[in-house]
């Protein structure tokens, strides 16, 4: 048998491991791979331009920019953490995970584009998370003076590895709740791609005795991730504390 | 008439040639480059296909010659990310929550088209392609909120198509990561990458064990996923390496249980992996975060403790 493909394996963990380009890695990656399979250069070209040309699916997000551009122009990611700071009890654990069952409730009825990174997490999402969050914070801090911070509305910015850490989480569930409802649904490629397998070897299944079987593990991950954004919530209250003692101390010594 | 696919990949690649030609009246000749060669995949894809199919080559090998020269041009210094453009603070006020309209029209009209399509049959021929029903939708619900959202903000369609090219190009080559990682998951397929760590897996493992053989599937799953960034091109080579032979044919595992927990276990090697890049590096970059691998960081915990759960489901499930 001939090892040598896996070099295009090796080619695209070092290029990531040292940072470099990822799309210069991968073509790098390509080129590699197909050399040590033995393929000659017009093989090559050839293959390359016709499984780019296969795989175009998969930049028709690009579509949504002008309109989420337009938008975010006019302020919409503003306007998107006004409307939760409207809501007095919305914390960052409750609208994530009421987005987390969401997204999969709507996967496992084929709705996967509904959401999505452009389409809802950067617009949407993301800033209402950062609004929700910063009120959790605020009310840590300041537990007596919360009802001032919630009639002033704003409660303050997150510090800036704050905000990463929140976007980061809203990004994540998106994509959790997204997995992990999609295998339910009947008509997705992946229960198609697993009866077609059997299919081609001789075991005969129907679609809905494969999708049952991803109920558990959709579960499974619901759970999981709520309790992680309930733990990831604790966190950036406890750190708020944290913050929030020296500072006050630093401001007694002052006077 | 059918809105076919082609119909919004053309759209896709007249947006791109417009963002070129964006870079190319800001001077930025390589971002230009770039877009440029993207477009023509989208605007030349089906000629390129159907020149393949009746057996001329050269389109095919000329727009390999083009990712090749995509690989090069990301790599150039002079490929400069311009900064996303800032909203004027005090814009939003006039138009309140009425911003939201455009934004939920995208996945809204989406639903609506992908439900009301199958019953849209004018002049006896379906509107919608009843092949890839929800891209088509999502294409044609991204050109219903453009037009909802110029109508909200009465600003020229001119500014939607600046304020788009500037986040494209925010973006820059990461927007494209996604497309060409696909491209190398094929090229290993056609190169046997698969077949190669099936085979070695089948060397390491002891077959008589079916534990053994579970936990080799599992943790195979999810390696070739994070090599691949993709399930779906692991599944079928660890269900032929290890999953058919071993733990079916063999130890008689339950197919159904066994296939929907395998992808799965595939499912948590994605959130893990950089390969995935339009779930785990684009959002990254779109969210403006400093670290590209922080999406990456936010799931290990959940993919982890998933994986450890899906693993002692498949061994509770799957054996009769």
């Amino acid at each position: 048998m001939n090892y040598w493909p896996l070099i295009g394996v090796a080619v695209v963990i070092a290029g990531f491991a040292l940072k470099r380009n990822a799309v210069l890695v991968v073509v790098a990656a390509v080129v590699a791979s197909a050399f040590a399979a033995g393929m000659d250069v017009g093989d090559l070209l050839a293959l390359l331009g016709n499984s780019f040309v296969s795989n175009r699916a998969l930049l028709l997000f690009t579509l949504t920019l002008p309109v989420i551009g337009l938008l975010e122009r006019f302020g919409l990611r503003e306007r998107a953490k006004r409307w939760i700071e409207g809501f007095k009890g919305l914390s960052l654990a409750r609208l994530l995970i009421a987005y987390l069952g969401a997204r999969q409730l709507l996967a496992m009825f084929g709705l996967i584009d509904l959401g999505g990174h452009a389409q809802t997490v950067r617009p949407l999402l993301a800033p209402m998370s950062e609004a929700a969050a910063a009120r959790d914070v605020a009310f840590a801090k300041q537990p007596a003076t919360v009802a001032t911070a919630h009639e002033s509305g704003a409660a303050r910015e997150l510090a800036a590895d704050e905000r990463t850490r929140v976007r980061a989480l809203a990004a994540a569930t998106d994509n959790v709740g997204r997995f992990f409802g999609e295998d339910v649904f009947l008509a997705f490629g992946a229960v198609l791609l697993i009866q077609g397998f059997y299919e081609r070897n001789g075991i005969h299944l129907e679609p809905l005795a494969i999708a049952l079987w991803a109920l558990p593990t959709a579960i499974a991950a619901f759970v999981i991730h709520s309790i992680r954004i309930v733990i990831a919530q604790r966190g950036l209250r406890a750190r708020a504390v944290d913050r929030a003692a020296p500072a006050a101390v630093t401001t007694v010594e002052a006077e | 008439m059918t809105i076919r696919i082609e119909y919004i990949y053309w759209l896709v690649g007249i947006w791109l040639a417009i963002c070129a030609w964006h870079n190319l009246r800001a001077r930025r000749l390589p971002m230009a480059a770039f877009w440029t060669v993207v477009a023509c995949a989208f605007v030349f894809g089906d000629a390129i296909r159907a020149a393949t199919a009746a057996g001329s080559r050269w389109p095919a090998q000329a727009m390999g010659a083009g990712v090749i020269a995509l690989g090069l041009l990301a790599m150039g210094s002079s490929m400069k990310h311009s900064a996303a453009g800032k909203h004027t603070a005090s814009a939003s006020e006039p138009m309140g929550n009425r911003l939201f309209a455009p934004a939920l029209a995208i996945p809204l009209a989406t639903l609506a088209i992908v439900l009301v399509a199958p019953h849209l049959k004018p002049f006896g021929q379906p509107l919608i392609d009843p092949g890839q029903p929800t891209l088509v939708a999502l294409g044609v619900a991204c050109v219903i909120a453009l037009v909802a959202a110029l109508r909200t903000t009465r600003a020229p369609p001119g500014a939607a198509l600046v304020e788009g090219s500037r986040l494209l190009d925010s973006l820059g080559s990461v927007a494209l990561l996604p497309m060409v990682l696909a491209t190398l998951g094929s090229v290993f397929a056609a190169t046997g990458v698969g077949d190669i760590i099936a085979h070695v897996i089948g060397m390491v493992i002891s077959v008589d064990n079916r534990l053994a053989c579970l936990a080799a599937f599992a943790l195979g799953m999810v390696l070739f996923t994070m090599i691949m960034g993709n399930a779906f091109a692991a599944f079928p080579v660890m269900m032929a390496g290890v999953g058919l032979p071993l733990l079916v044919m063999k130890h008689g595992a339950l197919p159904a249980a066994l296939g929907s927990l395998g992808m799965l276990t595939g499912y948590c090697g994605t959130l893990l992996t950089p390969m995935a890049a339009n779930f785990n590096i684009v959002p990254a970059v779109l969210l403006e975060l400093p670290d590209q691998y922080a999406v990456i960081r936010a799931q290990v915990p959940t993919a982890l403790v998933l994986l450890a759960v899906n693993v002692i489901l498949m061994a509770a499930l799957v054996f009769r």
